[in-house]
């Protein structure tokens, strides 16, 4: 398995009031724990299962996810931006692993 | 790999056998009830409404492991008025539950896009939950297809 | 599938040219509304712009000696959801295995205390246009060489590393990130290097060598029926130009060996070894028939 690796898009800048669409996408298997082995036995499930998208410290959207989301999840959502500052995303594990990102916007 | 053609076979007939008894089964797949059941909880009793939200997702799907699915709800998004969060179900999977999003003033807008898993042909039902406490609902029906020779 | 036999049983010895599929559909689209599958199923007229910036060319005229009249990329013949992925590279899920493959790049290993950018510096320079001309000539070995073949080679002669296993560890992603270094270009193949005539040549009698239980060719499903559907599948004229290609399917990246052999598999028939010599005569050959069509590495399919 390859190592676990975040990718977001955010612009670089917007004018304040602006609602930007974010991108963010991560490698990982999302393992559902419907699948079985070779040998018959069900491969436990291991799935990115929250992910939080914060900015200047305060949440701007979350989510909870299921084993139904799709290998390498993909999540694009909104954010109205009203000053300069930094996103931080992040991304919660079953096995307890966070995998987290950040980004700067500036003020056009 | 190291497949032989007649272990290739006996993996064939395992699947075919697996496939039979998950339908027969029943309990392997989620119902239209029990996606209704989870979907009244999510509401917290009250009925939902059809329209303010609308849900993107293919009418027929190349391949049912990565269906892409959008939802967007009309909303002021204010500190008084806007959609806390919104839960996708699709009623013929294992489990009915696929994701909840939810939002905030500083979403901007109440609208997001993933991409998703569907066992078989089945209904993707979106519902959201505003400040106020009204509950919208969509529905998509989304065909999966199956490969070509099963490869 | 009764709609799509019916539509090609009346054209089948009369021609396999586009030309022809196309007035099928055309057939099809006046004697009415039962036909519906088989006009959706011919491949779409989308154009392929990559990140808004680099226009793909998914359709171009056949080389000489190409028995079709247009050679036309896979993505066409995929849904308008599953095309939509390919033309961003960020939402292009095999993008992740690039950026793998941009770090194993960078990577030293074995012996030598080597990385590929040891040598090849910047990829984006060196390696540009490199992947449109592969599989190539390989003096050594007096066999034609792919991606793979080169970078285990390079591995062994120059880094001493341990060559890479069929699928295993970088490979697929290193090809990948090494191929996308050429998205856009023309695939191009040189016959005229050492031998690759004759395995060209070898690589097309494979082709058209019916196998299986199910005695089917590449060409009864590539060239025949292109643009039919084979139950709910829309087959494809089987181009090479994206590999590796991201599948839905399996979820991850999946190398042209590979699908060889899973072709061949379904076909109900034993399959050759990847790389071996009956698979490296017909990458030879399938990537010929795809020369013009831009390198779309990581193409993303069903």
């Amino acid at each position: 398995m390859a190592k676990v690796k975040p990718r977001v898009k955010v612009p670089k800048s917007a004018a304040a009031g602006d609602v930007i669409t974010i991108k963010t996408l991560i490698s990982h298997p999302m393992e559902s724990g419907q699948r079985k082995d070779k040998e018959g036995n069900p491969i436990p499930r291991k799935i990115i299962n929250s992910f939080t998208c914060e900015f200047n410290g305060q949440t701007v959207f979350s989510c909870d996810i299921e084993p139904a989301i799709s290998a390498n999840p993909y999540l694009e959502f909104t954010a109205k931006v009203d000053e300069a500052g930094t996103f931080k995303f992040t991304w919660v594990d079953d096995d307890g692993s966070v995998y987290s990102d950040e980004q700067e916007i500036a003020l056009k | 790999m190291t497949l032989t053609r007649r272990s290739m076979l006996t993996l064939s007939a395992g699947a075919a056998v697996v496939t039979a008894f998950g339908l027969r089964a029943g309990p392997a797949f989620a119902s239209a009830e029990d996606a209704m059941a989870k979907i009244t909880d999510f509401a917290g009793g009250t009925e939902p409404q059809m329209g303010t939200i609308s849900l993107t997702a293919p009418e027929i799907a190349e391949n049912g492991n990565t269906v892409p699915v959008s939802v967007s709800v009309d909303s002021p998004m204010t500190e008084e008025d806007h959609v806390a969060s919104v839960a996708i179900y699709a009623d013929g999977n294992p489990n009915p539950e696929v994701i909840t999003f939810n939002f905030t003033p500083m979403s901007g807008e109440a609208s997001a896009t993933t991409r998703m898993r569907l066992a078989k042909t089945q209904n993707v039902i979106a519902v959201a939950k505003t400040s106020t406490g009204a509950v919208f609902m969509d529905k998509k029906e989304v065909k999966v297809t199956i490969g070509g020779c099963g490869g | 599938m009764p709609v799509a036999r019916g539509g090609s049983a009346g054209n089948l010895s009369g021609g396999k040219t586009l030309k022809t599929l196309f007035s099928v559909s055309m057939a099809a689209i006046m004697s009415g509304g039962m036909w519906a599958s088989v006009v959706l199923a011919g491949p779409s007229d989308d154009k392929l712009v990559i990140d808004e910036q680099i226009e793909m060319t998914t359709r171009t005229a056949a080389p000489e000696g190409h028995p079709l009249d247009e050679v036309i990329s896979g993505w066409h013949y995929r849904t308008p959801e599953t095309r939509a992925l390919e033309t961003d590279t960020f939402q292009n899920p095999g993008m992740l295995a690039v950026e793998e493959g941009a770090q194993i790049w960078e990577t030293v290993e074995g012996t030598e205390g080597k990385s590929c950018a040891t040598c090849h510096g910047d990829a984006s320079e060196s390696m540009a246009g490199v992947g449109a001309n592969y599989p190539k000539w390989d003096e050594d070995s007096g066999k034609p060489i792919n991606i793979e073949l080169q970078i285990n080679k390079c591995r062994v002669e120059n880094m001493g590393a341990e060559p890479y296993k069929f699928d295993k560890d970088g490979q697929k992603p290193l090809t990948a990130f090494i191929k996308h270094q050429s998205l856009g270009q023309p695939v191009a193949l040189d016959l005229s290097q050492g031998d690759m005539q004759t395995w060209w040549d070898k690589g097309k009698d494979l082709y058209y060598r019916r196998t299986g239980q199910l005695n089917l060719s590449c060409a009864t499903c590539h060239e025949d029926y292109n643009g039919y559907r084979i139950r709910a599948d829309h087959l494809s004229q089987g181009n090479a130009n994206g590999f590796p290609t991201y599948r839905l399917k399996q979820g991850a990246l999946v190398s042209i060996h590979n699908r060889f052999r899973g072709c061949i598999r379904d076909t109900r028939a034993e399959y050759p070894a990847a790389f071996s010599d009956d698979l490296m005569a017909l990458e030879v050959y399938v990537t010929w028939r795809g020369s013009g069509l831009s390198v779309e590495t990581p193409a993303v399919r069903q």
